[in-house]
């Protein structure tokens, strides 16, 4: 079985929100839940030619998947697996041991001075 | 591009083993430099919580307890959903040196991927996933 690639996952989704209207496009749905290609043109100042060729990618990249809505016009979900792989990445980023260990080792220092 | 599992540092501390562990397996320890609350039930499987002014809470597990050298706990990955059930697992060891304590710390896990993840964070593999679990399937129904 190949092996599921966290990194090209995450790459994915960075890709994808480096682009202005993609990002605009992804917190519409966010925001305002499933939407089909027309509503969000309505919506963000993009052309329909152009949110149809974004929405394209990023059903590839797995952050939209289409699914059936009324009148037989495919809906766009948000889905919200690869943005979480994005947000472990972001998650080991933002720990931030270094201050803390500072703050430990201040903690040790002052309780050194007071008993001292 | 690499994606960060495991997060190590090591310090060197003017101070003795057995104030660094105090600092870092007692309520009073933790909330003076890691939490502004905390709670630590201090022995393998218990659990502990910290908690900041922001409203932040975090929910520790505690997984190894080997006073004075080895402390280590699991905790929740920040912005995941509060359902999810990936952890990190962090493992402090406390080494004593002439001068103090060389404190290393060790956090891992965080390029972790559940089944169910795989699942639907990887839509190009969806055919190879659902052949696996058409496998499994079949061997749970054979085993039972």
């Amino acid at each position: 079985m190949p092996r599921p690639d966290i990194e090209g996952v995450a790459e994915q989704v960075f890709v994808a929100l480096a682009d202005p209207s993609r990002r605009a496009i992804l917190a519409e749905l966010a925001t305002g839940g499933p939407a089909t290609a027309t509503d969000l043109a309505d919506r963000l100042p993009i052309t329909r030619q152009a949110i149809a060729k974004h929405l394209a990618l990023l059903t590839v990249a797995g952050l939209v998947t289409a699914e059936p809505g009324e009148r037989r016009r495919v809906r766009y979900r948000l889905n919200s697996a690869p943005i979480q792989v994005a947000q472990q990445f972001l998650a080991a980023l933002a720990r931030d041991w270094d201050t803390r260990l500072d703050a430990l080792k201040d903690h040790l220092e002052r309780r050194a001075r007071g008993s001292a | 591009m690499p994606f960060p599992d495991r997060i190590e540092r090591t310090v060197e501390i003017a101070h003795p083993p057995a104030n660094v562990w105090a600092a870092l397996t007692t309520a009073e320890g933790l909330s003076a430099w890691f939490g502004q609350e905390a709670a630590i039930d201090l022995r393998p499987g218990g659990s502990a919580w910290m908690k900041w002014d922001s409203g932040h809470t975090a929910d520790m597990r505690v997984e190894r307890v080997e006073e004075p050298r080895v402390f280590g706990f699991t905790w929740h990955i920040f912005g995941l959903p509060d359902d999810d059930p990936r952890r990190t697992y962090v493992e402090f060891t406390l080494e004593p040196t002439d001068a103090g304590t060389r404190l290393t710390v060790v956090e891992s896990g965080f390029a972790q991927l559940p089944d169910g993840a795989y699942r639907t964070a990887y839509d190009g593999n969806t055919q190879g996933w659902a052949s696996e679990l058409g496998e499994l399937v079949d061997y749970l129904d054979a085993a039972a």
